[in-house]
């Protein structure tokens, strides 16, 4: 596809849905957000303020502020960077060794895909999240094991996705004549066969992201992951959960409305992508 | 019946794999187990001591038959928060999650069948939108989130729902006597009307929020499976022998729905399970996630490497039940077994 059709196409998918236009529109907002997140900010998400806690919205502080007099505004901008972080980390992640470990195991068959096969089979007999739980606890308590146990859970749904798009191509006509021309195994997987099912795979990507988001959140929700004074939006729903009964409703309301903003945005633009490349799906 | 006795064959190398990859977890990855056991306020000399009397000193493999000796024998430890055995906690714990992700299953089933039956009557009507809007939405909220608005709406600003803090309001309410450890059930034997109430009402809310998220793929996989079967030639010669409505929807196309749907149980019942932990943490539910949750803060290794254990056997207990179901409900699936 040239990079004119593609743009054509990208402008054709997004005149038929708007809503995967408003989608691309707020998630640029958000990437700006995690890009320029501390200077944007109103004020500083760290300092804290007794005179002003709990306060309810208002010109000033338009979210209000925490129990410990912070805006949230501010932290809610600036937790932008770590929530998407973790989540695109972690799915790139996934892709990455999803792609490698399904493409073997697609294209050699054999003990390789039934060792591999199995490994992602033992993985999916766990609930994904108590999954998740246990490796950040026996890894230790960081972001990065944040992303590493995302990471694992993901895996399996890249892997056989990969595996599947591989085994029907391995034996086609042009994969034959590549191999015929002399490509060892691996280049012909790497030159030949890969890119032509990274658009599903990205497809697959763009409709995980939402999810990933979800788990890192709640991951962290349960205080795992993230250290209490760095805002994030998981950990600010939870710190604001407490007030919820005396009616202090800002507190946990815009972080979780900016979760859900974030997932909203990236399922409806994996729809809208999906669209975008496989037109038949439409229907 | 050889089904049956294949299908649960079937689940050795499934819950082999699980106690390999919870072994890998604890002792083969990077960071200290001796530590972990040890717990946050443990000294060098004290990790050496743990580290020996755990036998975390040997070879992996030997290490191995260990672990799986003492998971043979219920062993799964003790717990450094509760001081009793971890398998004790557990099963005290466990009828409470049993029962609010039971509920929640119900609410779920019980609401996402019809709607998805009936927007798939009337495509591009007001139900069908409604019911991809309900789709699509509820994808996007973390349950957590869902659970603490339904607190702000129900008990805070309207008052209709008791507070949110456990099973029971154990101040003017006295729990029933212990049957099955579930509130619900134990009152319904004991014959305490008044405990019953008390305890469904504090059940609605926890219940709904994690049903929520069960909702969306059961309707949705509803209506499509129903759209499938209302096509179908089986169905459009039925309509042409003028069989009434209720038989052609009920006998003919929903029966051919039940086995899609029992096929996205599983996913279900993985979220159900994963999100149990995020509800009972808002709704101060005393169950085994609550449980796995102050343990996770305490850095209380052997409650939640009980808890993962336990958490993915009845994970694999409940595929093998979606599966026999399955099988009950559609002879073909028995055939290729």
């Amino acid at each position: 596809m040239s990079l004119a059709t593609l743009a054509r196409n990208t402008g054709y998918a997004f005149g038929e849905n708007r809503l995967t236009l408003t989608a691309a529109i707020i998630l640029a907002l958000l990437a700006l957000c995690a890009i320029f997140g501390p200077s944007i900010a109103p004020f500083d998400p760290l300092t804290t303020s007794a005179a002003t806690k709990l306060a309810p919205p208002s010109a000033l502080h338009p979210f209000g502020t925490d129990a410990l007099g912070r805006d949230i505004l501010s932290r809610v901008i600036v937790a932008a960077r770590l929530d998407l972080g973790m989540a695109i980390s972690a799915v790139v992640l996934s892709f990455v060794v999803g792609l490698a470990l399904g493409s073997l195991a697609g294209y050699f068959g054999g003990w390789t895909d039934r060792i591999i096969g199995r490994a992602m089979d033992t993985i999916m007999a766990f609930p994904l999240f108590v999954l998740a739980m246990g490796i950040v606890v026996a890894l230790g308590n960081s972001v990065a094991n944040i992303i590493i146990a995302t990471m694992i859970i993901n895996l399996p749904f890249y892997c056989r996705f990969a595996r599947a798009e591989v085994n029907v191509r391995r034996d086609l006509g042009y994969v034959e004549a590549a191999r015929m021309g002399g490509n060892g195994s691996l280049r012909v997987l790497a030159n030949h066969i890969i890119p032509n099912i990274l658009p599903p795979m990205m497809v697959q990507a763009s409709l995980n992201m939402g999810w990933a988001i979800l788990n890192a959140a709640g991951l962290s929700f349960i205080g795992l992951g993230v250290r209490p004074p760095t805002p994030e939006w998981g950990i600010m729903v939870s710190e604001g959960a407490s007030y919820i009964i005396s009616g202090e409703w800002w507190a946990f309301m815009f972080p979780g409305a900016a979760l859900v903003l974030a997932v909203f945005c990236f399922n409806m633009l994996g729809d809208g992508l999906r669209d975008l490349l496989d037109p038949r799906k439409r229907v | 019946m050889s089904f049956v006795w294949k299908r649960l064959l079937g689940t050795v190398p499934s819950l082999l794999g699980v106690i390999v990859l919870t072994f890998f977890i604890s002792h083969a990855l990077p960071g200290d187990p001796a530590a972990f056991f040890a717990g946050p306020a443990a000294n060098a000399a004290s990790i050496a001591n743990i580290r020996t009397t755990l036998g975390l000193d040997r070879p992996l493999p030997e290490q191995f038959l260990h672990y799986v000796n003492d998971l043979a024998h219920g062993n799964l430890g003790r717990s450094l928060t509760t001081g009793q055995p971890v398998l004790t906690d557990l099963v005290e714990r466990l009828p409470a999650s049993l029962e609010l992700s039971a509920f929640a299953l119900l609410f779920a089933v019980g609401l996402a069948l019809p709607l998805g039956v009936w927007a798939a009557t009337r495509v591009n009507g007001p139900v069908d939108h409604a019911c991809r809007a309900l789709v699509t939405v509820s994808a996007a909220f973390p349950t957590f989130f869902v659970g603490l608005l339904l607190v702000y709406i129900f008990y805070f600003l309207l008052g209709w729902a008791p507070q949110p803090l456990g099973r029971l309001n154990e101040i003017a309410f006295s729990p029933p006597p212990h049957v099955t450890g579930a509130y619900t059930v134990d009152a319904l034997i004991a014959g305490d009307w008044v405990v019953l109430r008390a305890t469904l009402a504090q059940l609605v809310l926890p219940a709904i929020s994690l049903g929520l998220f069960a909702l969306a793929p059961i309707a949705r996989i509803t209506r499509a499976a129903m759209l499938e079967a209302l096509s179908s030639d089986f169905v459009r010669t039925a309509r042409a022998s003028g069989l009434p409505v209720g038989k052609i929807l009920i006998t003919y196309a929903f029966r051919n729905v039940l086995l899609p749907v029992s096929s996205v149980l599983g996913m279900v019942f993985s979220f159900l399970l994963g999100s149990n932990v995020l509800i009972e943490q808002v709704f101060g539910w005393q169950g085994v996630g609550a449980y796995a949750v102050s343990a996770v803060i305490a850095s209380d290794y052997a409650a939640v490497q009980g808890f993962v254990l336990m958490m993915a056997t009845l994970y694999v207990l409940l595929n093998l039940a979606v599966d026999i179901f399955a099988a009950l409900i559609d002879p073909r699936v028995r055939f290729e077994g």
